[in-house]
């Protein structure tokens, strides 16, 4: 989208207030959507969205999910997207999505409301001192002081949100300077920035280093992560996978940077993972990580984490390499241009033996569950029904649990950015106001957000803007009347001694949702799981499927926390023979 | 506080210089860098350039190889940060400037400020029963000083924290970015 029609040229000499200087800076970078909800500050920054149309408000019920909501629309589009909220609680209400973006490099800007530069200091009305509580969860800030100032940092703020490693920008802006006038100028040539320069380029020698251990390695593992989907890099990870005949593992933010129906597709790895990823991984002679930072989710005990491996580790930001663990070979660059390069040296291979070894793994150790004779609803058959019935037509977004587990192991998700979770800060309450976004991003797609009922009662005030802008997003609750996943660990480690995670009294969703004016339906039997999926997916406008399962089913294969991945629950250990995770070591060949 | 108290045989110090953006917030993005991933600040001093747009911090830390490599990544990686280089103090001129208020009773003085000559430190304020002492030197040398003047009674100390300059020709500016 470009503002080239909207942006007179003889504009150059006049006066602008900084409030149209700010539109029209949003415009340039070709925004459509902004999140927000108002304050006094904004007056004459919201008055020009009655004016103008280009870019569309969407008035949220809450600040923290106009962040998710930016955040939700940069995932699923590779954009950047925006919020807009006032000072004070405004702004404070925002920090949960700004940490959640810089935990998982999501690029959104957020335009805070500030009190006049002469107030700032004074503890004023609804002041609070946004850009110093957010210093560590955003990638950069801005407090504007001057009008000189204003234009120049929008534009500064988009380009670092968006290149290298990609993160939140918060600008914030005292009242004085949206009311303030200043001359504008159209930005011309490239941003500038003399402290930033992402190395995109990896080293020659590096990446000659890392064919030549491809070549060389008996049992290699592809080891993929959210990198590779901000690089738009899955094409080159498919090639190489292909041609040097890997299998591919992915971590939670990774989840559609590798289709997961490819016969190389060992699912995701980790706390939560699959045991052959995590078997594969544990045996494998290189590891290839690609974008992806070695959480502490994905390796568990890092001292026992892919023993046998030499590692490479490519990826964007420097800081990400050699954090967690010593790396035999780090490639500084961004995933697509590195894995171009790894690509033009790397040679036609086959490793028929390894692929034998995974393909037992996979056989010995596949991913199951147990379905029950009576009409109780599995949450995993669930997922799978889902994904059946909605294929290639979904955007899932979840939130934070044992059913956002469960997505990541059942959901077949076949290209990027279909899959989009909050990993690295794990919030509840994320996915609701996410799918908004994504599907503003993706209209052409059915935006899902499975849902546990515990996350969305933390956000369900969105259904109000959902309807509001018809945005048809299906809540998709895998109702276990409790927070699941922490009642998980007290069943396994506190002796089933469930505190405080109940949640018996919750509202009626059918109800909730004909109170916002949206459709809803309740299931509680097994036979009905695949007509009113169908019923949600074709159903126009948003509706909550509110799905009644097992709440004592729990997530397994699960690595206990700090323990070492070999050492995996395949299933509960209460119940008659669990199987370990342990295999005998492959015989040399 | 150190990120691993218990295994801290491995730490070292290190003195870090970096060309920062001479604009405000900049100083509180670098230190909260440090509170926020439990690094040790030894001392920070910060002053402009010759060039005003940008200010230079020198910054002494400790932590083990690791902790230091990261920290080198993190202060790269802040937006402001225009150039980190690791001081080695075999290439580099250090020196810090310390005032030392030291007891000096009149039948005491005259050691003191023996001291004071022998360490070509300088006396800057006397009254009946103290001296104020500035001292200019690399970490032996105040070491030293501290470590004599200590048995006359130190009542107070105001350390500038460390600043150093690359030997012969070279400078900051003039290099390429670790």
């Amino acid at each position: 989208m470009t503002a080239k029609s909207s942006t007179p040229t003889n504009l150059k000499s006049k006066n602008l207030s900084g409030a149209e200087i700010i539109y029209r800076c949003l415009e340039l970078e070709g925004v459509e959507f902004i999140f927000g909800h108002p304050g006094a500050v904004l007056l004459t920054l919201l008055d020009l969205f009655l004016k103008r149309s280009k870019i569309k408000h969407v008035l949220t019920r809450h600040e923290q999910c106009a962040a998710h909501m930016a955040e939700g629309y940069a995932r699923a589009s590779g954009g950047v997207g925006v919020c807009l909220v006032t000072s004070g609680p405004g702004a404070t209400n925002l920090i949960t999505g700004i940490t959640d973006a810089y935990m998982d490099s999501i690029p959104i800007i957020c335009l805070t409301g500030q009190v006049s530069t002469s107030m700032v200091g004074n503890d004023a009305f609804q002041e609070a001192d946004i850009v110093g509580m957010t210093r560590t969860v955003t990638k950069h800030s801005y407090l504007i002081k001057n009008m000189a100032d204003l234009a120049p940092a929008i534009r500064e703020a988009f380009h670092i949100a968006r290149t290298g490693r990609p993160g939140p920008v918060l600008i914030d802006l005292p009242k004085d300077i949206i009311l303030g006038e200043a001359p504008f100028h159209l930005p011309e040539g490239e941003v500038k920035i003399r402290g930033y320069k992402p190395r995109t380029k990896g080293h020659p020698r590096q990446i000659k280093r890392v064919a030549e251990a491809i070549k060389e390695a008996k049992k290699p593992i592809l080891y993929v992560g959210g990198g590779v989907i901000h690089a738009d890099a899955g094409k080159e990870v498919e090639k190489l996978a292909e041609v040097a005949d890997i299998p591919v593992t992915w971590t939670l933010l990774g989840a559609g940077a590798f289709p997961s129906e490819n016969k190389l597709s060992l699912g995701m790895l980790g706390m939560h993972g699959t045991a052959y990823a995590n078997m594969a991984v544990d045996e494998c002679d290189l590891l290839i990580a690609v974008g992806a930072r070695f959480d502490d989710r994905v390796t568990g005990k890092v001292s026992e984490f892919a023993t046998n491996a030499k590692i490479i580790h490519i990826d964007i930001d420097p800081t990400a390499i050699g954090k967690n663990l010593p790396v035999e070979i780090p490639v500084v660059g961004d995933a697509k241009q590195v894995l171009r390069e790894v690509n033009k040296l790397v040679k036609r291979q086959k490793r028929t033996l390894w692929q034998k070894r995974v393909e037992r793994f996979k056989k010995d150790f596949p991913l199951t569950f147990e379905t029950t004779e009576g009409g109780l609803i599995k949450p995993q058959e669930a997922i799978v029904i889902l994904s059946e019935e909605a294929g290639a037509d979904a955007i899932y977004t979840t939130e934070v649990g044992q059913h956002q587990m469960w997505a990541a192991q059942f959901l077949q998700v076949s290209f990027p950015r279909q899959f989009i979770s909050s990993g690295g800060l794990g919030t509840m309450g994320f996915g609701f106001p996410a799918a908004i976004g994504a599907w503003l991003a993706r209209p052409d797609k059915i935006a899902i957000d499975i849902a546990g009922d515990g996350s969305f009662q933390m956000v369900l005030q969105e259904m109000a803007t959902a309807v509001q802008y018809g945005i048809p997003v299906k809540v998709f609750i895998l109702n276990n009347y409790g927070l699941g996943m922490v009642r998980q660990w007290q069943d396994l480690f506190m002796d089933r001694r469930f505190s405080e995670v109940g949640l018996e009294v919750g509202p009626d969703y059918v109800l909730l949702a004909a109170a916002y004016g949206a459709k809803g339906l309740h299931i509680e039997d097994r036979k009905d799981l695949r007509p009113a999926i169908q019923e949600m997916l074709t159903t126009p406008g948003p509706f909550i499927l509110d799905v009644k399962v097992d709440p004592d089913e729990l997530v397994f294969p699960m690595v206990p926390a700090g323990g070492a991945n070999r050492d995996m629950l395949l299933k509960d250990p209460r119940k008659k023979k669990p199987k370990k995770g342990r295999l005998r070591a492959l015989p040399d060949n | 506080m150190p990120k691993n108290p218990q295994n801290n045989s491995d730490e070292q110090k290190h003195t870090f210089a970096v060309l920062v953006e001479n604009k405000f917030g900049v100083l509180a993005k670098v230190s909260s860098l440090f509170s926020a991933r439990g690094y040790n600040i030894d001392s920070l001093c910060v002053g402009v350039t010759q060039d005003p747009s940008i200010s230079r911090i020198t910054l002494v830390t400790s932590g083990d190889v690791n902790i230091l490599e990261q920290i080198r990544k993190q202060l790269s990686k802040l937006i402001d940060t225009i150039k980190v280089f690791e001081m080695d103090d075999k290439e580099t001129a250090e020196r810090e400037l310390v005032l030392i208020k030291v007891s000096a009773p009149k039948d005491k003085r005259s050691e003191v400020l023996q001291v004071v000559e022998i360490f070509r430190a300088r006396t800057i304020d006397i009254s009946s029963d103290a001296l104020i002492i500035e001292v200019t030197g690399d970490e032996g040398k105040i070491g030293a000083i501290l470590e004599l003047l200590r048995p006359y009674g130190i009542k107070e100390i105001a350390r500038s924290g460390k600043v150093g300059l690359s030997r012969g020709d070279r400078t900051l500016q003039g290099l390429k970015n670790q």
